[in-house]
């Protein structure tokens, strides 16, 4: 046992407050209850508890030992609310079957990060969930000792039962818990050893699955509440183009309708947050009726007109500009490693110089955005899918004149996310909306809205060059990336520190289409890039491209160059020999095409070697071989789940996906048009192999998605001989090679 | 407006509607099964699929008009205790990630194993290839189905 002060937390997260109905409860920085228990863990328990004694604002315990366990974060299917319970009852000591898992609403007051994105809620949580745990069980250790007049280190647990060996005396958690109020929080406690966990790194089962696959009402789509209407939004048609006037009257006598009005979730003077910035439809039609249905047809019955607001731009213009970056010397150099110009310019080296490009991309979440508000004068409650839920509280505070106090928010499932709500402008419309109906509304955006009105993965172009020098070494590398709103180029990535002479450059091109973060941002179209050319490298070396790669490790891990390189290139390795290994790479089936790929991104690292086969010419994925390091694995049939979705979401945006402008107006709007992978083209099997470390847990909802579409990509090229530069690279081709 | 009378998971359900509203929104809006989910309300995802005399269709795209007498079955109704082998099979499997896309296939697997008690891998590709997973569920929902299948039959 690991012991630890928990004094430097206190002040920060270890608050005494009473709560109504008795009790007492620990302010950790987050939380206080909410709804929602498990029904699987409902059918287990016999009887709910008479009362409830809050131990910490992580967790209650009732007076039959069931333990109920907060889940602080966002749930948009990376499955944290039940890796995050699991973590603290871990820690707590308790059965897993004796837990009920819970959703916290936001807390700002005492709470830090309540956030989905950048696959960290496991990393930044992982700490003051242990902490939530261990502190709950010493503190009813203390409170078990003082009846029993015994010393609290005499006392044991296991599975929410306290022990005293010498008397034979036990008890369950239960029938201390009230005696752990007005305990002093302990100024010291222990954490398990890892090896002695027993509840992370098992199987357990999604705490949310029964309600999943019994219909239950779960996300913001179902949310039903008495008096509610439904509104919808009509924004402009293409990007570029503002609100210039609308005939409302004509629509208000459709039946069902009630208002039809303007807003403006950005007037001047409002303070924007990080998540507002790039919504550039702040002005809209808004459409409020009794049935969705009826505001959907009303919808398409509104005469609006759009005039001009910035310039126009189309798919061919962002293509031609960032092709033209591609021959100029960038302004922004992000990172130079010894003379890369003079190694280039030496006539002894082989120069292998490649570009590649991808599209925008739409984040097309299963559940269209949507928010229910229902704002009065001097409240306004909402309640839905947002990854930011706290950025969103700030701005309707700013918008609608309120102090946080007044403002609640409750998070629902999410019916995905891969970063598109983090953008909460449709939290921002739903308050307007509810504010000038004055009616409770469910804010529903149709695919059409959710595709046209994007904050898309942005475009990007990027080319490397390579010297190789007479005995195929690699001695020069530069890459020169360019995008709409920023480059996809990581400075100190791999192979920097690799390569004695590198160059990193940047171009960005500005742009009226809104992008953002898209799962595995920039990684998601730079992994690909890179490892589809260090595989023509290898290629050029004549070596095979694990090795080729390995070399470079053993490089980086002798003798690194530069200091910055923020990857671990022992831990890099380590998962391309697993793989290997794992894959028997050097022993593909007969008719099999291998292709291998390897990437580190969210602190974590993940290999691959992909298995493809012809059929009528048209490649088909039929097993991906992956190996993760991302730490200690709290669930691995969940994280197996991150992952296998991390890698058909990459094969198949990589493959299908694009989306595309015609003068600001976007060319897809749905899904007939948008094609996004489907359940023939999926790999028949993916085998994931975890890294068994102890390392403190890293990054899985995202780290899965980068390398897969070069290892398919160089699987292609091994099967056909035909490379693949230009991402989707199969969308409109019937047939390659 | 108009009055269509309705079973839905075996319950006569009255409701007052106009005679274009897709299913799916009499289903959420007037009946308060919300378990038949919107996912692009052109046919094209699946994700609102429900069983129309126990055939999958896309409730999105069928008007209550043309329901008339056929029994309307939903995923809250696909077996009373939320107990069917394929619900089974995907617990087992821990195939949803989000959750959203996972009613609509249940129901159109449910269809698929009514009309071919013992599919080969080919046949469940191909028959659930009209129901779209953005999480990427695909695999675990091809084990899963073949769970259930051995189970049922
Ligand atoms: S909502 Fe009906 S098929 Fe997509
Ligand atoms: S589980 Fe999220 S869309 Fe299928």
């Amino acid at each position: 046992m690991n012991l630890i002060k928990t004094s430097h937390n206190r002040r920060s997260f270890l608050k005494t407050s009473t709560v109504a109905g008795g009790g007492f409860v620990l302010g950790f920085s987050w939380l206080t209850a909410c709804q929602t228990a498990d029904p699987v863990k409902e059918a287990v328990v016999k009887a709910m508890p008479k009362e409830w004694f809050n131990i910490n604002s992580f967790l209650k315990i009732g007076d039959n030992g069931i333990v109920t366990i907060m889940s602080p974060n966002p749930e948009i299917g990376q499955n944290v609310k039940t890796a995050m319970p699991m973590i603290v009852a871990e820690e707590l000591d308790v059965a897993w079957e004796d837990v009920v898992v819970e959703q916290a609403p936001l807390n700002t007051k005492d709470f830090s990060r309540q956030l989905a994105g950048g696959s960290q809620s496991i990393r930044h949580g992982w700490d003051g969930l242990r902490m939530a745990g261990a502190t709950a069980r010493r503190m009813l250790l203390e409170a078990a000792a003082k009846q029993w007049e015994v010393p609290v280190g005499e006392l044991t647990t296991s599975e929410g039962i306290i022990y005293h060996k010498g008397s034979g005396k036990e008890m369950g958690y239960g029938d201390i818990a009230s005696a752990a109020n007005g305990m002093v929080v302990p100024e010291e406690i222990g954490l398990k050893d890892p090896k002695d966990f027993k509840i992370i790194g098992t199987d357990r089962l999604n705490v949310d699955g029964k309600k999943i696959v019994t219909g239950q009402p779960l996300f913001g789509l179902d949310i039903q509440e008495e008096g509610m209407k439904i509104a919808m939004i009509v924004h402009p048609p293409a990007f570029g183009m503002k609100l210039k006037s609308f005939d409302g009257d004509a629509i208000k006598s459709m039946p069902g309708i009630t208002d039809v009005f303007s807003i403006n979730t950005q007037p001047k003077g409002v303070e924007l947050q990080w998540s507002d910035k790039n919504n550039v439809f702040p002005e809209m039609v808004a459409i409020v009726g009794e049935s969705t249905w009826q505001v959907m047809k009303a919808k398409k019955a509104l005469k609006v007109e759009w005039g001009p607001g910035s310039k126009s731009e189309s798919s061919a213009d962002h293509e031609a500009t960032l092709t033209k970056f591609m021959s100029q010397k960038a302004k922004e150099v992000a990172r130079r490693d010894g003379n890369p110009e003079a190694v280039f310019a030496s006539s002894d080296n082989k120069i292998v110089e490649r570009t590649y490009t991808a599209p925008f991309l739409a984040h097309n979440t299963m559940e269209p955005m949507n928010f229910y508000a229902n704002v009065t004068a001097d409240k306004a409650i909402l309640n839905g899918p947002i990854q930011t839920p706290e950025f969103a509280e700030k701005s309707i505070a700013s918008l609608l004149g309120m102090d946080p106090e007044q403002i609640t928010i409750d998070m629902t499932r999410m019916g995905g996310g891969f970063g598109r709500r983090l953008y909460g402008h449709f939290v921002t419309e739903a308050a307007l909306i509810s504010k000038q109906a004055k009616s409770p509304i469910k804010l529903v955006y149709t695919r059409e809205d959710d595709m046209t009105h994007g904050i898309y993965r942005p475009a990007y172009k990027v080319t490397y060059k390579a010297a190789l020098d007479a005995d195929n070494n690699l001695v020069a590398f530069h890459v020169r990336g360019a995008g709409t709103h920023g480059s996809p180029v990581f400075a100190n990535r791999f192979p920097a520190g690799a390569v004695d002479n590198y160059l990193a450059e940047n171009h960005t091109k500005e742009s009226n289409i809104s992008t953002g973060a898209w799962r595995a941002p920039r990684s998601n179209f730079i992994a690909c890039a890179e490892q589809c050319f260090l595989d023509e490298v290898a290629k050029e070396a004549g070596k095979d491209p694990i090795d080729f790669r390995l070399a470079l490790f053993d490089k980086a891990i002798a003798n690194p160059v530069g200091e910055k390189n923020d990857y671990d290139a022992e831990r890099y390795a380590g998962v391309l020999k697993l793989v290997k290994e794992k894959a028997n790479w050097s022993n593909p089936a007969n008719g099999v095409h291998r292709g291998v790929s390897a990437y580190f991104c969210h602190n974590s690292y993940v290999a691959q070697v992909v298995d493809v086969v012809m059929e009528d010419n048209l490649p088909k994925v039929q097993k991906v071989h992956c190996a993760v390091d991302c730490g200690i694995v709290i669930n691995p049939l969940s994280a197996k789940n991150q992952i296998e979705g991390g890698i058909i979401d990459g094969i198949g945006h990589a493959m299908f996906s694009g989306m595309t402008f015609d003068n600001g107006k976007p060319d897809q709007t749905n899904f007939d048009t948008y094609r996004l992978i489907r359940h023939t083209e999926a790999p028949a099997s993916i085998e994931t192999h975890f890294v068994d470390n102890g390392i403190k847990p890293t990054g899985l909802g995202e780290p899965s998605l980068p390398p897969i579409a070069a290892a398919v990509a160089n699987a292609i090229a091994s099967a056909t001989g035909e490379r693949l530069y230009s991402q989707p690279f199969i969308a409109n081709k019937k047939v390659l090679g | 407006m108009a009055v269509y009378n309705l079973t839905i998971n075996g319950k006569k359900h009255q409701v007052d509607v106009d005679p274009d509203t897709p299913i799916l929104w009499v289903l959420r809006d007037n009946i308060n099964l919300v378990g038949t989910k919107y996912g692009c309300g052109i046919g094209q995802c699946g994700a609102c699929t429900v069983h129309l005399d126990g055939n999958a269709v896309r409730s999105c795209s069928l008007p209550v008009s043309k329901v008339a007498e056929q029994k309307i079955t939903t995923i809250e109704g696909l077996s009373e205790t939320g107990t069917h082998p394929l619900q089974e099979a995907w617990l087992a499997h821990d195939v949803p990630q989000c959750g959203y896309c996972q009613a609509g296939q249940i129901m159109n697997a449910a269809s698929l194993l009514t009309n071919n008690p013992n599919p080969s891998d080919a046949d469940i590709a191909a028959g659930m290839n009209g129901n779209i997973c953005r999480c990427g569920t695909y695999t675990r929902i091809q084990a899963a189905i073949k769970t259930a299948a051995t189970k049922m039959g």
